[in-house]
C-alpha cells in the first residue's frame, strides 16, 4: 500500500493559478478592446490579429524545439498574449509580412534570446512595435479607416490625434468630444479605438488579482499631473489632462504593457517611480519630441531601470520596524 | 466585533473543514503501543524503565534528556516489550518504549471522572511543576516544553496570554472540536496559565469559519465568571495561527528576528494544550491523549473523524480502525496540508503533538512540473515574515550565503504560502528549509566564536 503513496515536503496543496490562467486572464480582459475593433476595422483588423498570434506561437515552438532544444512553452499562453498585444499597436491596415517581422523581433529577439518567459528585459510585444516602428515608418503611420462590420464610413487616410497635434499645435483638438473619445476613438491602431473596453480589461485583471494597480494609476496620475500644468500655463500649445489620457496608446501602455509582470518593479512603490518614469517620458515626447507618441518607447526605456528599481526597494520584513 | 488579523502576506486556501460535525470518538486501544522518545522540541527524554517491567498508564517512562526536553508517560498498561530504534513516521531510526497493552489500570491519583474542577491552585510554582511533571507540550505543531514558556526569563514579563484557536491549516478539525465539547477545561486551563503568568490578560483567538467555538468557549468564560479573559475572532486567512502573526493580529506588536514572543510580552499556547494543561493541574493526568482528526479530499463524508487517542498507538492501527486508505489517497499526511508532514512509514507511532491524519487526492496533492518564473511577485505578497522568496531562490541558486542572511532566510517560518501561491509551481520552501538551516549555523557558529 506504502509503495504507491506519495511522500514529499510540505506545503500540499497549491493555490488553483498557474502562469496559464494568469495568461488566460490577460487574454480574456483584453476580449472587449478585440471586439470593438473587428467591429470597427473589419477583416482586416483580424487578419493583423490572427497573423500575429499565429506568427508569435509558431515562432516560439519553432525555436525552443530546434534552436534550444527545450520542452516547448506556448501551453504558458504568454505567446498569445505576446501576439495579441503586438497585433494591437499596429495600425489594421499593416501588410502580413511585417506583422510577421514583428513577431520575429518580439518572440526570437526580445523574449527568447534572454531565456524565455521571466527572462527578458523588455517588452516583447513593444520591442517588435518599436522595431516596425523605425524600420517601416510607412506603413506603420498609415491610419487608414477601412470598411467595419458595423460602420459605414468610406475608407479615408486620417492622422491620429496626435498626429494632428504635433503637426498642427493642440488648438487643432480644441473642439474634441471627449465623452466620444472615451467610448470610440476611431483612427489608429486596434488598442487606441476604445479607451472604456481597454478600462474594462483592466479593471477586471485588478479585481482577479493578476495585476496591481499601482504601476498604472501611477502612469495615469503623473501623465495627468504634468498635462494638467503645462496646459494651465500655455493652453494654445500644451493640450490638457483629458486629452492626454484619452488619446493614443496611453491606456492601452499603461493598462497591459507596463504592467507587464517580467519587464515591471517586484515593489509596489517601485512601481510607481516606474510609473512616474513612463508617464513624464511619455509626455515629455508628445510634448516637445519629434514623434506625435511615446507611450512605447516610455515604456522601453524604463524598462531598463527596473533591475535597478528591483535591488534598491525591498518589502518591509515582519519584526524589523 | 472587529475581526483581527496580522499585517502582512498570507494566503486564503479553501477550508475543507469536512470532519467539522463529527464528535470526538474514543479510539479502542490496541495490543501494543510504541512511545517515542522524541515527542517534544529539545533533547529526546531518557527511558528509566526496563525490558519486562509493568507500567501502568499515567506512570512516567522516561525523564527529560537537557533543560529543552519533557517527562514522556506510559499511555496504557502493560509490559515494557523492548527499548530500542523504531522508524518514526519520516522513516528515521528513534528510541521507542514498546508496550504491550495489558487491560486498562490508571496510576495512583489520576483523576479520570469528567467532573469539572475550577478551583485553581494558588501557588505558581507548584502549578509549573505539575505542567512540568505531567509531560505537557505546545500541541500547536512545535511541541514546545510548555513549563519552559510559561515560565518565562528574568527580567521578562508577560504582558498578554494567547490562547491559539485559530486552527488555520485546512481539513483540522481536532482544536475546533475540543473548544466546543471540553470548552470549559480549556477555559479553566487558560486561567491556570494565566495564573502562572501572574494573572497577565488572556485573549482566545478563534478563526471566524468556527462560529460555534466562538459561542462555547465565550459561554464558558461567562459561565465560570473567568476574568480578563476574551475570546476575539480573527480573520480566516492562512498562517493566522502562527505564533509570530497570532501576536501580531491580537497584540499589534512584532516579534524581533531571532527575539521571542516573550521580547514583546507575548505567551502563546494552542487550545489543546491549554486542554492538557487543566488535566494535568487539576485531575494529575499526564499528557498521554490528544485528539486527531481522519479526513482528506478523496475520504467519503461518513468516514471523517475525531478521535481521542492515546500517544504511542501506531499510525496504521487508526487508519485500519477507520477504515482503510481510502480510494483515491495519492499521500497521507500527518498534520495540515501546509505544513504537516508527508507519511512515509505507515507503521510509526502517534506522539503527542500528532493532529491528524489527512488523505490528499493526487490532483489536490501532485507538485506540476517547475517553470519559469515570472516574477510576478505572489511569493513576495504571500509570505507573512515580508520576505522575498522569489528573490532567496535565486541567491540560493548562487550560492550567495551572505545575502541570503542579509534577506532574512533565517525568519523564515516555513508556512508555504510562497510555494502555495507560485504560478510557476517553483519549489521554493523546498529550497528554503535548507538553506535556512545554513545560515542559522552560521549565525550560531559566529555567536559562539564572540
Amino acid at each position: 500500500m506504502m509503495d504507491k503513496m506519495l511522500v514529499s515536503p510540505s506545503p500540499h496543496i497549491h493555490a488553483a493559478v498557474s502562469t496559464r490562467t494568469l495568461m488566460r486572464d490577460v487574454i480574456i480582459a483584453l476580449v472587449p478592446a478585440i471586439v470593438v475593433s473587428v467591429l470597427f476595422y473589419g477583416w482586416s483588423e483580424l487578419l493583423v490579429l490572427a497573423v500575429s498570434v499565429a506568427s508569435c506561437v509558431l515562432l516560439e515552438w519553432a525555436v525552443t524545439k530546434w534552436l534550444l532544444h527545450k520542452p516547448s512553452t506556448i501551453s504558458d499562453l504568454s505567446a498569445v498574449v505576446t501576439g495579441l498585444l503586438l497585433a494591437m499597436n499596429l495600425p489594421c491596415t499593416t501588410p502580413w509580412w511585417v506583422v510577421f517581422i514583428g513577431a520575429v523581433i518580439a518572440i526570437c529577439v526580445a523574449k527568447l534570446t534572454f531565456g524565455g518567459i521571466g527572462q527578458n528585459i523588455f517588452n516583447p510585444a513593444i520591442t517588435g512595435r518599436v522595431f516596425l516602428l523605425i524600420s517601416f515608418p510607412t506603413y506603420m503611420t498609415d491610419w487608414t479607416v477601412p470598411q467595419g462590420f458595423i460602420t459605414k464610413v468610406d475608407a479615408f487616410s486620417g492622422a491620429t490625434l496626435l498626429g494632428i497635434v504635433n503637426e498642427q499645435g493642440a488648438g487643432a483638438v480644441a473642439g474634441l468630444d471627449y465623452l466620444q473619445t472615451l467610448f470610440l476613438n476611431i483612427g489608429g491602431s486596434a488598442g487606441e479605438i476604445s479607451a472604456l473596453a481597454l478600462l474594462a480589461g483592466f479593471v477586471y485583471l485588478v479585481v482577479r488579482k493578476v495585476i496591481k494597480p499601482w504601476i498604472t494609476l501611477s502612469i495615469f496620475a503623473t501623465v495627468a499631473i504634468i498635462s494638467g500644468i503645462f496646459c494651465a500655463v500655455d493652453p494654445a500649445t500644451f493640450t490638457g489632462p483629458l486629452f492626454n489620457l484619452l488619446t493614443g496608446g496611453l491606456i492601452l501602455g499603461a493598462c497591459f504593457m507596463a504592467t507587464d509582470y517580467v519587464t515591471s518593479p517586484m515593489n509596489n512603490v517601485a512601481g510607481i517611480i516606474y510609473g512616474f518614469g513612463i508617464g513624464f517620458i511619455v509626455m515629455m515626447i508628445r510634448y516637445f519630441g519629434s514623434y506625435p507618441e511615446g507611450v512605447s518607447f516610455a515604456i522601453l526605456i524604463m524598462n531598463m531601470a527596473v533591475p535597478l528599481l528591483n535591488r534598491a526597494f525591498h518589502q518591509h520584513k515582519y519584526g524589523r520596524a | 466585533m472587529r475581526k483581527l488579523t496580522f499585517s502582512k502576506g498570507g494566503v486564503h486556501p479553501n477550508d475543507s473543514k469536512y470532519s467539522r460535525e463529527c464528535g470526538i470518538e474514543v479510539l479502542p486501544l490496541p495490543q501494543v503501543v510504541y512511545v517515542s522518545m522524541a515527542q517534544h522540541l529539545g533533547a529526546p527524554a531518557k527511558p528509566i524503565v526496563n525490558v519486562g517491567d509493568f507500567v501502568k498508564a499515567g506512570q512516567v517512562i522516561a525523564e527529560p534528556g537537557g533543560f529543552i526536553s519533557a517527562f514522556v508517560h506510559s499511555p496504557v498498561s502493560g509490559t515494557v516489550k523492548s527499548i530500542g530504534p523504531r522508524k518514526d513516521l519520516a522513516g528515521n531510526n528513534m528510541t521507542h518504549v514498546e508496550i504491550a497493552v495489558e487491560g486498562d489500570i490508571w496510576a495512583d491519583g489520576i483523576d479520570l471522572s469528567d467532573t469539572l474542577v475550577t478551583e485553581i491552585p494558588q501557588d505558581r510554582e507548584t502549578i509549573l511543576k505539575k505542567i512540568q511533571e505531567c509531560g505537557v507540550v505546545g500541541l500547536g505543531g512545535a511541541t514546545f516544553p510548555a513549563h519552559v514558556k510559561l515560565n518565562p526569563a528574568p527580567g521578562k514579563v508577560a504582558e498578554c496570554l494567547i490562547i491559539n484557536g485559530a486552527e488555520c491549516e485546512p481539513y483540522l478539525t481536532s482544536d475546533y472540536r475540543i473548544m466546543i465539547e471540553r470548552s470549559k477545561e480549556i477555559a479553566v486551563g487558560a486561567a491556570i496559565m494565566q495564573k502562572v503568568l501572574n494573572g497577565c490578560p488572556c485573549v482566545i483567538g478563534i478563526e471566524e469559519n468556527k462560529p460555534e467555538a466562538v459561542n462555547a468557549m465565550s459561554a464558558a468564560i461567562s459561565d465560570l465568571k473567568l476574568q480578563n479573559i476574551e475570546v476575539k475572532v480573527l480573520k480566516k486567512r492562512y498562517p493566522q495561527g502562527g505564533e509570530k502573526q497570532l501576536i501580531d493580529a491580537v497584540m499589534h506588536r512584532q516579534v524581533r528576528s531571532g527575539g521571542l514572543p516573550i521580547d514583546v510580552g507575548a505567551v502563546v499556547q494552542n487550545a489543546a494544550t491549554a486542554l492538557a494543561v487543566y488535566e494535568a493541574v487539576q485531575k494529575n493526568k499526564p499528557l498521554v491523549t490528544n485528539t486527531l482528526t481522519v479526513t482528506g479530499d478523496c475520504l467519503p463524508e461518513n468516514r471523517q473523524h475525531n478521535y481521542l487517542f492515546r500517544i504511542g498507538i501506531p499510525l496504521s492501527y487508526i487508519i485500519e480502525y477507520a477504515g482503510g486508505v481510502p480510494e483515491g489517497a495519492a499521500k497521507i499526511i500527518s498534520g495540515g496540508p501546509m505544513m504537516g508532514k508527508a507519511v512515509a512509514n505507515i507503521d510509526a507511532a502517534t506522539v503527542k503533538g500528532s493532529s491528524s491524519i489527512l488523505y490528499l487526492s493526487k490532483q489536490s496533492t501532485l507538485r506540476k512540473e517547475e517553470s519559469n518564473c515570472i516574477r510576478c511577485g505572489r511569493c513576495a505578497d504571500a509570505c507573512p515574515m515580508g520576505l522575498e522568496p522569489f528573490l532567496l531562490n535565486r541567491l540560493i541558486k548562487a550560492g550567495d550565503m551572505e545575502g541570503l542572511e542579509d534577506r532574512s532566510v533565517q525568519d523564515c517560518i516555513e508556512c508555504g504560502c510562497c510555494l502555495y501561491s507560485c504560478p510557476a509551481n517553483i519549489p521554493l520552501l523546498d529550497r528554503i528549509r535548507p538553506a535556512k538551516a545554513a545560515v542559522l549555523g552560521i549565525i550560531k557558529s559566529r555567536n559562539i566564536k564572540k
